[in-house]
């Protein structure tokens, strides 16, 4: 079998590998270079657990061969911290309870990140639409979409955020 | 999951690419954002001999309008056609480009490749028929322009050759009086297309429809043209009754599957209301751009 040798940037650091062109980059990036942080939810291109940043953009790295990635610069989780001292994103879905089981968390900061960068201030509608192809099914979205307005400087930390009207879910009535 | 194996090539330009196609004729599918090829490769309904990657391929993502019409070339990614300012005012355009997938599906996936791809609920299809697109496909002899019409044979079917690179699609320029609208019914955001329609009109001075164009997707084993309803329009001043007729008509012409999605006759009433949607918003773009 013929394998592709490929350089990629990951968080800064130039990383190579010999790999086989159907090698999933998500799988490169776990089982290579061992950066488990991001993860692999649905494998169908659905749940964004797998996000990642290529050259800028955010991408599903279930759905890109590594091959593809071959001279691009790659952002992952790892790469969000500056030491110890946690991202504004990570640091506001700590203080937000944005996370609960924390599978989907990775994605969804990966996703939040590239959101910001394209948009320093979105509205809720665009924090939604933004993060719309990254699925959470523990927190409903709530305490997410509170992270986002946290990190973009839109909510302080511990502050209730104003719940609008569109999001209560009403009671089921009793049967 | 995990694709077959496959050989992996990556052509500096398009003659390359095309000379590959030639020498592995019906070995090798083109890879081009991948968000429609790599999941049909992870479940092995596609085993390509061979990938040939366009990434280096340059030239084909241009959007620019000429005198005749507006040219969107193959490796335009959704999002890129969703924010060109052209696009701005090709309303049935924006509205598909900016409703695709998600956003990461919208960053990396290409007009052509999902045009190539053809499944028979994605979003270009009915755009592309409801406007009389052409497809532009480059072979070893040269250029070919298809008609959208033309195009879409069967499922994940089309009129390109093997040996061909898709490398544009060409719309008519939006004329005065003309407007454009695309409306879908998703269970949730980012899922394939219960039922999507794609409607054009074009108005004269006195309001009267001149032009009608309806496509519509994932409703039958390949989006079609409601040239029913298209004819229901023709020469009708626009109202309720009139898009009520064309939404029957394209309804009738439906041939959807019962599935998770819906029962067979929700998913015919759908097609018939949201082609009302489509053409109510249509004809007020239309009656905006006067």
């Amino acid at each position: 079998m013929t394998t592709q040798h490929i350089s990629v940037t990951v968080n800064g650091e130039v990383r190579e590998a010999d790999v086989e062109p159907r090698l999933l980059l998500v799988h490169l990036l776990r089982d290579v270079f061992l950066l488990t942080g991001t993860h692999i939810g649905c494998d169908t291109s659905n749940c964004g657990a797998c996000t990642i940043h290529v050259n800028g953009q955010s991408a599903k790295s279930c759905t890109m061969l590594a091959v593809q990635a071959d001279g691009a610069e790659i952002k992952t989780i790892e790469g969000m911290a500056d030491g110890a001292t946690l991202h504004a994103l990570q640091q506001a879905f700590w203080d937000q309870h944005g996370l609960q089981c924390g599978f989907c968390t990775p994605g969804m900061i990966m996703q939040a990140a590239w959101l910001l960068d394209q948009n320093e201030k979105p509205n809720e509608a665009e924090i939604r639409e933004g993060i719309s192809g990254n699925l959470c099914r523990c927190t409903g979205y709530v305490n997410i979409v509170k992270a986002i307005q946290q990190a973009s400087g839109q909510l302080e930390a511990g502050e209730a955020a104003p719940v609008e009207a569109a999001e209560t879910v009403e009671a089921a009535p009793a049967s | 999951m995990i694709p077959a194996q496959f050989d992996y090539v990556r052509p500096a330009d398009l003659d390359e690419a095309l000379k590959i196609l030639t020498e592995r004729e019906g070995e090798a599918k083109l890879l081009a954002g991948g968000y429609s090829l790599i999941p049909l490769l992870k479940l092995r309904m596609a085993q390509p001999g061979l990938l040939v990657d366009l990434r280096d391929v340059t030239g084909l993502d241009g959007i620019v309008e000429t005198d005749d019409d507006l040219r969107i070339g193959a490796k335009a990614t959704h999002r890129q056609i969703h924010e060109n300012p052209i696009i701005q005012r090709y309303p049935l355009l924006h509205d598909v480009s900016g409703g695709i997938g998600d956003p990461q599906v919208r960053n990396w996936g290409t007009i052509g490749g999902s045009v190539a791809h053809a499944d028979p609920a994605s979003d270009w299809p009915a755009a592309l028929l409801a406007a009389n697109a052409k497809v532009v496909c480059r072979g070893p002899t040269g250029e070919r322009v298809v008609a959208a019409r033309e195009f879409f044979l069967d499922t994940f079917t089309t009129a390109i050759e093997p040996t061909e690179v898709l490398t544009e699609i060409r719309f008519g320029r939006r004329p005065r009086g003309m407007g454009g609208a695309y409306t879908k019914l998703e269970r949730r955001v980012g899922d394939f297309a219960t039922a999507g329609i794609a409607a054009i009109v074009l108005l004269d001075d006195g309001g009267t429809i001149t032009m009608a164009g309806m496509g519509v997707t994932g409703v039958s084993p390949s989006p079609y043209a409601a040239t029913d309803a298209e004819a229901a329009l023709q020469g009708q001043r626009p109202s309720e009754a009139v898009f009520r007729a064309a939404g029957g008509a394209a309804a009738a012409k439906s041939e959807p599957a019962s599935d998770t999605r819906g029962p067979v006759d929700y998913k015919r009433a759908m097609v018939a209301e949201l082609a009302v949607r489509s053409l109510r918003t249509a004809v007020e773009r239309a009656l905006a751009n006067n």
